[in-house]
This record gives structure tokens, C-alpha cells and sequence, in this order.
């Protein structure tokens, strides 16, 4: 990281799902310790441009590029990148029946290690990590054994994406829409889960549409996504902004648009 | 008993210096003269030879099935050589140089000990001390229980009250077309009797009977649980088998008497064949079980291997308040195709069943369940509770479902739950996204979908079976 100031840099980023593009020249500079709020009406791109950074298949790249970490995230396997400290926490997290939270994260730890040549952590070890991390996230420690996701309410899904955020350490941590669906001491607690894991070699791309969240966490900047780009670029105070009056006045495009001038 | 051992050990080597390879392996086909050879090698009595050929009679007159859904070339019974003693010496490999490199990396993989690779791959093995010592303390532990654990064809002539009463009365001589040339024909296998009261003080393996090499083809077991007594028995390991014989047929035998209670767990890796299924090994089994009053049987399989599989382990409810048990792991891949299911057939009042099958299909393989559950009149206040999931690996491969139920006593209880799912894009996006790689993700949820049937599984060998699973499906992504 030493010869590089940024940490993660798209440059003109195309991509598409199933030969539609929805990212259409996406440009972000991202430096460690910074947390970036992303904000923007449905149907902008914001999940998927999570997506294309993990390398989920069927979603292609036709140009542009992203280098992580002065590496070429494009070139990268999907399991590598995760090993290289990308982290996404998933709008809409997936069960995996019969498959503990517990066997989940230790394995998803250990193939973190072995990539960096560490050997694997102990059961103990892990396993008191994997408690400490439940108690941070509020969920009770039985969470670590019952099957991945499975059953588990709204919120409870988003507090365990968090959780396994504390456990795996990433270097870039993409929250999609985690404060979506809480109660308020939910909220409460991501946010708290997140600013207990800034410190300046980890950078967080936040996804929300709430200022609410931007209130406890405290971006350093905010972006508007709109049509598969970034339409505006602020501090917090934007946030504001398109809280009190949406989107509609930021929509690039119509030349009928009122509202623009 | 270590005379026994010595014995067994002394006469391969026997074999291989001083028989002819012509007494070791009888020539290609099947006629009563060949019946009457093996019975003679066996040095059986009499009644033994009438009751094997009276079953040859009656497989003269069956016809092969052609009912499950599995697809292979016609057998050639008259092709096939019906008796191979122990394998000699120079028939072996000599060391493991010789053995195929693909099953010394599986074996590897599954930390098999040095020493149990070369029994398992057959390599000539001449001074199995450690082997030896653990067969011994084993044997005497269970002497002193009054356990009597030895091969059936030793049982034949030691314990013959005990096989006369037994043999043939769960599973009919004239019981369906491979049990029958199974009675006919068979070579060896395995007899357990537990004594009344007893709790077995340990698993019963076929892996720890020492003179177990060359039963394979036509193999014979019968487990005879006493009232009120206990037993858990493993049959076969986890390891691949080297194995020359095309064809295996075999009959397993329970019984379980008034309060006894049975437990038969097989991990089966027979070879597959190639990725065309060419060479792999047709495997044609008859399992059942009877259940005396409040006894319990409990069959827990998980199959990976073999081209053909034909196997339907099944529970006779025979007494009131008995209780059948089915756990199934099936897993398919490349050609290979299995029908397999169970039965369970309740006669008394308050008999209780459970069936949880999982069938597993990746590459272009079939994988069918066929399940009886019969509800005779007498069984009042009966229960069944089935359960069928399937899981798909790719869009090559097919899953199939054929419950039949017949109940024939209003009060009965059948429950029947089905489910088909893939191994979803989601999903391996998930696991992937963590840091694992497709292969250990597949792994990992397909090994989730076994659970309920793993918890089953004696300790060791639900791990086991778990990394044999993960290696089964090596090659199956993308
Ligand atoms: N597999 C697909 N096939 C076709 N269209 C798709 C596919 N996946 C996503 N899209 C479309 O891409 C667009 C962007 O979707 P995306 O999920 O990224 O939006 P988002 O900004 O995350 O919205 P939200 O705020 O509702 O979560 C949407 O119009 C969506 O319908
Ligand atoms: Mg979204």
C-alpha cells in the first residue's frame, strides 16, 4: 500500500448482466481509512456495481478498470478477490441450509489464511473470536450453530453479514443496503459494527438509502448513483440534501427537466 | 484366535508358492457341479449344499429385473468365474509403485495410514503386525462379552444351529433374482450373534476382520441380535476398493429379537468406471431387517460409488411398537446411476418408520428413490414419516422420485415430504465471496444437505464420509 495513495480506483467502468448494461462509466477513487456512502433511486446500478467488483459470474465488464490495492481486480478469480480483503455484505443475504454459521466462517477464515500462507486458526481460537463477534453484532452466540442464514429474520441476516465482516477483516468492506429493514437499536448496532472497524488501512463503500445511518456513521464523502454512474459527489451534508428533496433534481438527461435549473 | 490369524496369513502364502493359479480361481461358468465345488472348498455340510442348490433351482426359474430405472448391457452369468480364493501372493501387486496412482491420491487425501492403503489396494502384505495385535485385543474383548463376530463360512461350521435357524429367514431364498444366485453361490461375508441382554462393548467392522479381502463378489452377512441386546455395525470404509469383479450381489441379514436393537452402517465407494462408466462395478443388494417386538433397526448408508446400484435396504415391523429406521446418502456423478430406496412394512400395532433420503446428482448421472411403505391390517396406529430431497449439480443430470404407498389399515399414519433443489448460483456467489474456492463450496453445501443423514453416522465415519463426498465431487464444478 505504500506506493499508493488510493486503495481502490475505477476508472470508466461499462458492464453488463445478461448483454443489459446497467454500469455505464462509473468513476471512484477510494483511499484506505475513508468511508464512502453511496445513495441513489432503485434500479441505479448499486448492488450490481457491488457485483462486478466481486467478479459475481454472468456480470461482464466491457471496459474501463479497477485496480484494488495496486492490484488488477479485473484479472482475478472471484475467491481471490475476496482473499485480496474485498468484502461484500449482501443486500439480500442467502441461506445455505445444514451448513453452521460456525463450519461457514472458519472455513471462509482459513481459505482467507492459507492464501496469505498462515496456517489455520485453531477451533478454540476461532471460536472465541466467533463469540466476541456475535456479542458485538447482538446475536446470541446459538446464531453460530444453526445453518447459514437459514430461518434467520430480516435484521438477523444483516447483523450476521456484520459479523462476518468482524471476523474476515477485509481491507474493503461494500455494505449494500445493511441498515435496510432494522429496528432502531439494530441500526444502532451496524453502525457501531462499522465505526469500530475504521481505522486508516480499511475503507468501507456503504451503500444506503437513509441518511439515518450517515448520521451515526460518518461518511468522509457521499455519492449519488444514478443510471450506472455517479451523477454527484459531496461530504455528508449531501446526504441531507437528497433527503429532504430526492433524486429528481440530480437527473442528468431530459432537457424538458425543470426541476434542473 | 491368533492361531486363526496365523492361519489365515499362512494359508495365502500358502497360495502363492505352492496351488496352481487353476484351484484358485474356478473357470467361467455356473452349473450345479459348480455349486457342489464351492460348497466343497468351504468344506460345508451337507445340508448346507442342499440348501444352495435348492436356491440354484429356484434362480433357474427367475427372471432378471428390469424395473428400475438403471440401464446396463445384459450379464452374461455363465461369463463370470464363481469362486477366487484369497489372491496370491504374485497376484498382487507388489508394492504400492503398482498400484494405481488416482486411488493412493484418494486414499492420501482421506489420511489412510500407510500400512491400510496396502491392505486396501491389495498389495502383498506379509507382516501386518499392528493389524495383527488390533484384530487380537479386539476378538477377546468380544469373547468375553460372548459376542461371536467371524467370518459366515467359519459360522457355518462352528455355530451351524445357529445359521440353520437363521440363514434365509429374512431374505427367502426365492426373494428376487440376485438373492437367490447369492444363495446359490455365495463365498463369504460376515456373521455377528449377540447374546441376550448384551450391549456390543464396540462398533463391529468389517474392516477389522483380517481375512475380509476377497469376499467381494457374492458376500453373505447375517446379524442375529439377541433380546434386548445392542449392536452397531459398520460395513465397509470409506476407501475406494480395488476390486476385479464386475458383478456383486450380496445379502445382508437382520435380525433383531424382542427389544433388541440394530444398527448397519455401509459406506460404499465401489469403483464407478470412467467417465463413461466403462468397468465399473454393477452392485445388486438385498438388505432387510425383521423387528421383533419393541425392536429397532436402523440402516444408515451413504453410497458414492459403483456404476449401477440396486439397493433398497428394508425393515420387516414384524412386532408390535417396533421401530424402522432409513438415512441415505446417495450421490451420483459422471454415468453412474442408482436406484436405490427402501422398504418398510409394518405388520404389528404402533410400528413406527422414518425415511430421510438424500439423493445427490452432478455430471450426467441418474439418481432415483424408490420407496414401499406397507401398512398391513394388523398395524394399528402405524407411522410413517418419509422424506426425499433432492439435490441437482448442473442441468446434465436427473433426480427421480417413485414413493409407493400402500395402506391397507385406516388407521395408519403416512407422511411423504419431497423436494428438488439446486446448488444455486447464490449460493456459491456466497461462498465464493468469503474466500473459498467452487470445489470446497460445492463440498461444503452439499455436505450441508447430508446433515440430517451424517448425525446418523458414528463419529469417524460421518467425517470420513464427508471428506469422501468432497473428494466424489472433485471435478463436478463448472
Ligand atoms: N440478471 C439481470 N437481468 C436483467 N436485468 C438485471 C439483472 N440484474 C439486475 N438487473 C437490472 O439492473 C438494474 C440495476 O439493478 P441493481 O440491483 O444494481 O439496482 P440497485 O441500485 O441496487 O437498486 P435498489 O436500490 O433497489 O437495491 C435494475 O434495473 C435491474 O432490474
Ligand atoms: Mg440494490
Amino acid at each position: 500500500m505504500s506506493n499508493t495513495e488510493t486503495l481502490l480506483s475505477i476508472k470508466e467502468l461499462h458492464a453488463s448482466v445478461e448483454e443489459k448494461q446497467i454500469i455505464k462509466g462509473l468513476n471512484l477513487e477510494i483511499k484506505p481509512g475513508e468511508v464512502h456512502a453511496i445513495m441513489g433511486p432503485n434500479g441505479a446500478g448499486k448492488s450490481t456495481m457491488g457485483y462486478v467488483l466481486s467478479g459475481r459470474d454472468g456480470y461482464n465488464v466491457e471496459s474501463g478498470s479497477v485496480i484494488l490495492d495496486g492490484e488488477d481486480l479485473l484479472e482475478m478469480e472471484t475467491e481471490d478477490r475476496a482473499r485480496a480483503g474485498l468484502f461484500l455484505a449482501f443486500q439480500y443475504p442467502v441461506e445455505i441450509p445444514g451448513v453452521s454459521n460456525l463450519e461457514f466462517l472458519k472455513a471462509s477464515v482459513d481459505a482467507q489464511r492459507e492464501a496469505r500462507g498462515e496456517d489455520a486458526i485453531t477451533s478454540a481460537d476461532f471460536l472465541k473470536e466467533a463469540k466476541a463477534a456475535c456479542k458485538q453484532v447482538n446475536l446470541p452466540v446459538s446464531f453460530l450453530k444453526r445453518g447459514v442464514n437459514e430461518g434467520f429474520s430480516g435484521g438477523e441476516k444483516k447483523r450476521n453479514e456484520l459479523m462476518q465482516m468482524l471476523l474476515l477483516k477485509p481491507k474493503l468492506c461494500i455494505l449494500d443496503e445493511t441498515d435496510s429493514g432494522l429496528d432502531i437499536d439494530a441500526l444502532q448496532v451496524v453502525a457501531e459494527g462499522v465505526n469500530s472497524q475504521r481505522s486508516a488501512d480499511r475503507s468501507f463503500i456503504v451503500v444506503t438509502h437513509y441518511q439515518r445511518l450517515l448520521d451515526y456513521i460518518k461518511p468522509d464523502f457521499v455519492h449519488v448513483l444514478s443510471e450506472g454512474k455517479i451523477v454527484k459527489s459531496g461530504d455528508a451534508s449531501l446526504a441531507h440534501e437528497l433527503e429532504a428533496q430526492g433524486y429528481a433534481w440530480l437527473q442528468t438527461a431530459p432537457a424538458e427537466d425543470e426541476l434542473e435549473g | 484366535m491368533t492361531e486363526q490369524i496365523d492361519k489365515a496369513l499362512a494359508r495365502e502364502y500358502e497360495a502363492g508358492f505352492v496351488s496352481d493359479v487353476e484351484s484358485e480361481t474356478f473357470e467361467p461358468g455356473l452349473d450345479e457341479s459348480v455349486i457342489r465345488r464351492i460348497s466343497q472348498m468351504k468344506n460345508e455340510p451337507e445340508w448346507m449344499l442342499e440348501w444352495r442348490l435348492s436356491a440354484f433351482r429356484e434362480w433357474l426359474e427367475m427372471e432378471e429385473p428390469d424395473w428400475a430405472l438403471v440401464d446396463y448391457p445384459k450379464i452374461d452369468f455363465q461369463a463370470i468365474s464363481y469362486y477366487s480364493a484369497p489372491k496370491s501372493m504374485k497376484d498382487k501387486p507388489k508394492s504400492l509403485d503398482e498400484v494405481d496412482p488416482e486411488l493412493l491420491r484418494t486414499y492420501e487425501k482421506l489420511g489412510i495410514p500407510l500400512i491400510e492403503q496396502q491392505m486396501l489396494a491389495g498389495v502383498a502384505v506379509d507382516a501386518v503386525f499392528d493389524s495383527v495385535s488390533v484384530v487380537t485385543t479386539f476378538r477377546d474383548k468380544l469373547e468375553e462379552a460372548g459376542v461371536i463376530f467371524c467370518p459366515i463360512s467359519e459360522a457355518i461350521q462352528k455355530y451351524p444351529e445357529l445359521i440353520k435357524k437363521y440363514i434365509g429367514s429374512v431374505v427367502p431364498k426365492k426373494d428376487n433374482y440376485y438373492a437367490a444366485l447369492n444363495c446359490a453361490v455365495f463365498t463369504d461375508g460376515s456373521f455377528v450373534y449377540i447374546p441376550k441382554g448384551t450391549r456390543c462393548p464396540m462398533e463391529l467392522s468389517t474392516y477389522f476382520r483380517i481375512n475380509e479381502q476377497n469376499t467381494g463378489q457374492f458376500e453373505r452377512t447375517l446379524i442375529v441380535a439377541d433380546e434386548g441386546s445392542h449392536v452397531s455395525y459398520l460395513e465397509g470404509c470409506t476407501a475406494p476398493q480395488r476390486d476385479e469383479n464386475q458383478l456383486h450381489a450380496a445379502v445382508v441379514e437382520l435380525v433383531a429379537m424382542d427389544n433388541a436393537e440394530i444398527k448397519y452402517s455401509t459406506v460404499q465407494n465401489w469403483y464407478p468406471g470412467d467417465e463413461d462408466g466403462k468397468g465399473g462395478i454393477y452392485n445388486f443388494v438385498t438388505k432387510r431387517g425383521i423387528c421383533h417386538t419393541n425392536a429397532k433397526i436402523s440402516w444408515t448408508q451413504v453410497e458414492t460409488g459403483s456404476a449401477v446400484t440396486w439397493k433398497y435396504p428394508s425393515c420387516v415391523l414384524k412386532g408390535d411398537n417396533s421401530v424402522g429406521e432409513f438415512y441415505s446418502v446417495a450421490l451420483t456423478r459422471g454415468r453412474q446411476q442408482a436406484d436405490t430406496g427402501t422398504k418398510m412394512i409394518h405388520l404389528g400395532k404402533n410400528t413406527k418408520s422414518t425415511i430421510i433420503s438424500k439423493g445427490i446428482s452432478a455430471g450426467k448421472s441418474n439418481n432415483s428413490y424408490r420407496g414401499l411403505v406397507r401398512m398391513n391390517p394388523g398395524a394399528d396406529g402405524a407411522r410413517n414419516f418419509t422424506q426425499c430431497d433432492s439435490l441437482l449439480i448442473g442441468d446434465k443430470c436427473g433426480a427421480h422420485t417413485f414413493p409407493y404407498v400402500e395402506s391397507r389399515n385406516p388407521s395408519a399414519i403416512i407422511e411423504h415430504e419431497a423436494t428438488t433443489s439446486k446448488v444455486s448460483d447464490e449460493q456459491m456467489f456466497l461462498c465464493r465471496q468469503r474466500g473459498l474456492d467452487p470445489e470446497k463450496a460445492v463440498s461444503m453445501i452439499v455436505n450441508g444437505f447430508c446433515k440430517e443423514v451424517f448425525k446418523e453416522l458414528p463419529m469417524e465415519f460421518a467425517v470420513e464420509a464427508g471428506k469422501l463426498l468432497e473428494i466424489s465431487l472433485e471435478g463436478s464444478v463448472g
